[in-house]
């Protein structure tokens, strides 16, 4: 599979919305934007597959750049 | 403490060209005496060609520049017989650390298998490397190198190259047939013929400081990614000969780099990381910015650009001098075959083929590598940061590290030079690769593989019998497992599945052309006519 899975999948979503919020509990902006990034890298990982990756790169810049022109 | 190394210097010679009442003309000329143009050199005497080599200076490398030669280029360089003296005098590593501020991250061990003659890396100062090959030219009587010989005009015509060159007794013009423009990364030929080299500037400076101490380090790479002792930015800590340490402090963008190198202000620099209880002496010190870019064409018609002037790279990898050689022994078998009248002048266009995509990978790591030493933006700076404090805990984030992808031999897998495999195996040896080395014995005495490759196809085969018509090619030398050498240690079958009938097609340069798992003349034959570049299309 070279395309990211973009189908509903998390076994539950509530509690995984829940967990990354509070994962930021009391950061620093800093601090949060430095546990982004490690949490990418870790998830990355998991992925592994490069095509996906690319693909899930894509589609966040994306998004940001459709929100820009609008 | 100083290592009291002095850099030999090289008489200017009168040359009976420059009394000629027309020009002298030259099969080859070579612009510049450095690691690339010297090895080429060599390479053509060895290949039965003559060259004069054109230097603008008396001696070799001032500093110590390019220090880490690795395995392919010292397998290179032993086939050219000036390995010998590098090895003798380099030192031998394999171990690199990665610190990030006051901790170990992580380490790395580049020892290869058993089974190969040459090691992993040496590191060993360019003027060094220069003088060797330099001793080696004086052994070789076709090869004509000219010191302070500066070549100040080129002009590339469709029937030859003239030049002018200016000396301590006055101008002479030469002309020839090709000319190989080794003359570095600020190329007068470059410009001579329009060629544009592109690719990317980058603006944070670093500062070298080879010192000279008697040290208990070990002898490994060292890198720290923002140590207390230099913070924010990045250093390199690399043995070399003569008990000389490598120290390369990134000082950055806005840094006053001739106010870094006073002497009162190295020394504050070194003792912070060295302590200020040891001595040590400067050997030499330079600032430096860098940049990674290349020629799109390496050919320009009758000029061929090899080494810097083709392809800069950041120091991070050790791709500069590495691949320049790797390059050059590319180039040279097939310059020497279209000028013997052994191979259409289309196989030329197959060094920008085949060296082109070396070249670009060469420029992507090192590029890579930069950018990660180096972040370029806060946000980039976050995720070099997070990848180095996750690799201390997590294997995975130790692959993401890169202070320099260490310079690897370049397969050319694309190649039309190659035959494609029509028979199953294993992928290590494939046609495009550069023959993996061997333990072998001959005649009872141990050796290796690659000493018996290169210089001229050899047809590798295993057996059973060899047909007569293929000892009768030209530039083909026959090797017969089990009569010319014996697999020792068992590596030529694990290495090469080289069993039961099989065989192989290698080039001059050692890379395979084609492999079969039974021997066919005729299939050899085509093999051997296509990677003489026989079915190219002609260059118009």
């Amino acid at each position: 599979m070279s395309a990211l899975n973009v189908e509903p999948n998390f076994d539950d979503g509530d509690a995984f919305y829940a967990a990354l919020i509070d994962a930021h509990r009391d950061l620093s902006d800093v601090q949060s934007n430095t546990l982004n990034a490690r949490l990418v890298l870790l998830l990355a990982n998991h992925i592994g597959k490069g095509a996906v990756l690319r693909d899930a790169l894509d589609k966040a810049r994306q998004s940001i750049d459709e929100e820009n022109a609008t | 403490m100083s290592s009291g190394r002095q850099n030999p210097v090289y008489a200017y010679r009168h040359s009976a060209d420059q009394d000629a009442a027309s020009p002298r003309h030259h099969t080859v000329v070579i612009v510049g005496a450095g690691p690339s143009g010297l090895t080429a050199a060599i390479a053509l005497a060895e290949c039965g060609i003559d060259s004069v080599v054109l230097d603008d200076n008396d001696t070799v490398s001032t500093g110590s520049r390019a220090i880490c030669f690795a395995k392919r280029t010292l397998e290179i360089w032993d086939r050219l017989g000036c390995a010998g003296p590098m090895l003798e005098k380099g030192v031998v590593w394999q171990l690199g650390k990665v610190f990030f501020r006051d901790a170990q991250v992580y380490q790395f061990n580049l020892q290869p298998e058993g089974g190969h003659k040459m090691p992993a890396f040496i590191n060993l100062q360019q003027y060094y490397v220069e003088e060797f090959l330099v001793d080696r030219i004086g052994q070789l009587p076709r090869v004509d190198l000219r010191w302070k010989n500066r070549v100040t005009r080129v002009e590339s015509r469709a029937e030859g190259v003239r030049l002018e060159v200016e000396t301590p007794e006055g101008r002479y013009p030469l002309s020839c047939d090709y000319l190989l423009a080794a003359d570095g990364a600020n190329s007068l030929v470059r410009e001579s013929v329009g060629a544009v080299a592109r690719g990317q500037e980058f603006h944070d400076q670093f500062l070298i400081c080879d010192i000279s101490m008697h040290a208990d380090f070990p002898t490994e790479r060292w890198f720290w990614f923002d140590p207390p002792f230099h913070p924010g930015h990045s250093v390199l800590l690399h043995r070399q000969p003569d008990n000389v340490w490598r120290v390369d402090f990134q000082i950055g963008a806005d840094a006053d780099a001739a106010k870094a190198l006073r002497m009162e202000n190295i020394r504050p620099r070194i003792n912070a990381m060295l302590g200020a209880d040891r001595t040590w002496d400067l050997e030499w010190a330079s600032a430096y910015t860098f940049r990674c870019r290349k020629l799109d064409q390496l050919v320009h018609g009758r000029v061929l650009f090899i080494g810097d002037s083709a392809h800069q790279v950041s120091p991070f990898g050790a791709r500069g001098a590495n691949g320049a050689v790797q390059g050059v022994e590319n180039l040279v078998w097939k310059l020497a075959r279209v000028i013997r009248g052994g191979a259409p002048a289309a196989l030329l266009s197959t060094y920008q083929a085949e060296r082109q995509p070396a070249a670009a990978e060469n420029l992507l790591h090192s590029t890579r590598a930069t950018d990660f030493i180096t972040p370029k933006s806060p946000i980039s700076h976050v995720f070099r940061d997070s990848v180095l404090r996750l690799a201390k805990r997590y294997p995975f984030a130790r692959a993401l590290v890169n202070s320099g992808r260490l310079s690897s031999p370049c397969r050319y897998d694309d190649s039309p030079l190659n035959t494609a495999d029509a028979d199953r195996f294993a992928p290590l040896a494939r046609p495009g690769s550069p023959c993996p080395d061997a333990a072998i014995a001959v005649g009872g005495k141990s050796g290796w593989l690659l000493e018996l490759l290169g210089g001229s196809f050899v047809l590798l085969v295993a057996g059973p019998s060899v047909p007569g018509e293929l000892r009768k090619i030209d530039d083909l030398k026959v090797l017969e497992l089990d009569v010319d050498f014996t697999d020792a240690a068992g590596d030529v079958a694990r290495r090469y599945d080289l069993v039961g009938g099989a065989a192989y097609l290698v080039r001059p340069d050692q890379h395979i052309a084609a492999r079969w798992r039974s021997l066919d003349s005729a299939a050899v034959g085509r093999a051997l006519r296509r990677a003489l570049g026989c079915e190219l299309k002609e260059v118009v």
